[in-house]
């Protein structure tokens, strides 16, 4: 089932690690290393914005570019693992 | 070809950052589960001066300065330090990611909201059993009601909840009903951990090893409940390395991710390194953490494998990279070198301790005097025992 309108899940935060300078996804005792993309798409993850509204930022950040299907792929990988939720949900 | 082993250029040996700080604040703990992993001489003179709080709020800066993540802060029993929520305060804003280790003895509820408020991102709370009367036998005192509401609060309190329970013969038939236990009590994961023979449980092993059938069983109920329960709870299984034909990577190698200290300062690879004798552990009161993981002898002794003896040198199946020679501790216990082949593995000359241990377990449970309802008497974990 996809995820309408995704948060991090309650534990979950997101780090930057200056020693290895690279984002981190950090919960109970783990950590997922980002890539940039994922750390823009996270970090619209605020319980309050629709997957729509996502893709849309970012959309119109890579001057128009139709990214819903890659948004909604990456938020469903990382929600598998119960780390992103849905704030409706 | 003597000749080219001689001139052959030393092992370059690539030391990475740890990720994992596991501060044992103090080794005081309610409980006494004969499956402990703190040393067996935890009673002794040497860990009674435990360091104090602005000491650990120092090595937290450094531990997140040499690229830490997460902290475990564990014991013993972490709530029995008076100043844990300002060491909380520490973590929170050296980045760390905290998680509180605890038997949830005490867990009163205005220190663990001001844990909370001082940025405290996940508990773990230890249950020895889902039946309350095996549980506080098996703890040997009276916590098993307590823990459930302890659980209900970090609910309440919306922190992510890890349940660890330690597997076990005497438990290890009813790991369904931990499971569901687990699920009622709101948990987010949880851990069972198979015993692993080391200090107080390696004491124990006769009454606390598990066979093979129970494993089995064990494994297959795991494997049907993570089905059902999907993304919802996370099961850990860790695996018996006694039932096992190649050894376990131990702590992911060697001083490769983590980074112990314990309630005296000491600074040691993992939870039983301070047995290895001729390996004095440095302490965070005379020298940095930096220094301590980079330079320290204790933590050199077993990176890379240019330390490794026959057969893991040229082990027949190519693994000495993989499991890094299994668990130095348990070769020390088991065979008396800290460098030989972990016995667990099939190719080392000592493997019979294991499939001896096995065989004796396999029998029928002695009866007599000396057996509680078939089954041997615990060596309760103690401070004054040691």
């Amino acid at each position: 089932m996809p995820i309408e309108r995704p948060k991090l899940a309650t534990g979950v935060r997101l780090h930057h690690d200056r020693v290895r300078e690279q984002h981190v996804l950090l919960f109970p005792e783990g950590a997922l290393v980002l890539n940039e993309t994922a750390v823009e798409v996270l970090e619209l993850c605020d319980g309050e914005r629709s997957l729509d509204d996502i893709a849309g930022v970012l959309g119109e950040r890579y001057e128009g570019a139709d990214v819903k299907d890659d948004v909604s792929e990456l938020l469903d990988g990382i929600g598998e693992r119960g780390l992103v939720v849905d704030a409706d949900g | 070809m003597a000749d080219a082993l001689a001139t052959a250029e030393p092992e370059v040996i690539t030391i990475g950052n740890p990720l994992l700080l596991i501060a044992e604040l103090t080794y005081r703990c309610p409980l006494h589960c004969p499956y402990c992993s703190n040393p067996t001489d935890i009673g002794a003179d040497r860990y009674q001066d435990e360091l104090p709080a602005e000491d650990w709020q120092r090595v937290f800066r450094e531990a997140a300065d040499l690229g830490v993540l997460q902290l475990a802060l564990t014991g013993g029993e972490p709530m029995a330090r008076k100043e844990i929520v300002d060491l909380v305060t520490t973590s929170t804003e050296s980045g760390l990611y905290s998680t509180l280790v605890t038997s949830a003895m005490p867990f009163p509820k205005r220190r663990v909201e001001a844990l909370h408020a001082a940025g405290l991102d996940h508990v773990q709370i230890s249950f020895q059993h889902s039946d309350p009367v095996a549980a506080d036998e098996i703890g040997g005192t009276i916590a098993f009601e307590r823990k459930v509401k302890a659980a209900a609060l970090t609910r309440e309190l919306d922190f992510p909840l890890t349940v660890n329970c330690v597997l076990h013969r005497r438990n290890i038939d009813e790991v369904e009903s931990i499971i569901q236990m687990a699920e009622r009590l709101g948990a987010r994961r949880l851990e069972l951990a198979n015993t692993q023979y080391h200090g107080w449980a390696l004491l124990n092993r006769d009454a606390l090893m598990p066979t093979r059938a129970q494993l089995e069983h064990g494994e297959e109920v795991v494997l049907r409940e993570r089905e059902r329960l999907g993304p919802k709870m996370e099961i850990l299984w860790v695996l018996p390395d006694y039932y096992e034909e190649v050894p376990k990577p131990c702590m992911g190698g060697w001083a490769h991710d983590a980074i112990l200290v314990q309630p005296n300062g000491d600074v040691l690879p993992c939870q039983a390194a301070a047995s290895i004798p001729g390996l004095e552990p440095e302490n965070v009161r005379d020298r940095g953490l930096k220094e301590i993981w980079f330079e320290s002898d204790l933590f050199n002794a077993f990176r890379g494998t240019a330390w490794m003896q026959e057969p893991c040198r040229t082990c027949p199946i190519n693994r000495q990279h993989e499991d890094f020679g299994g668990c130095r501790c348990q070769a020390l216990a088991l065979t008396g070198d800290a460098a030989a082949t972990d016995p667990v593995c099939q190719f080392s000359p000592h493997h019979q301790v294991i499939t001896d241990a096995r065989r004796e377990v396999a029998e029928p449970a002695p009866a007599g005097a000396e057996a509680v309802a078939g089954e041997l008497p615990f060596v309760y974990r103690d401070l004054i025992r040691s």
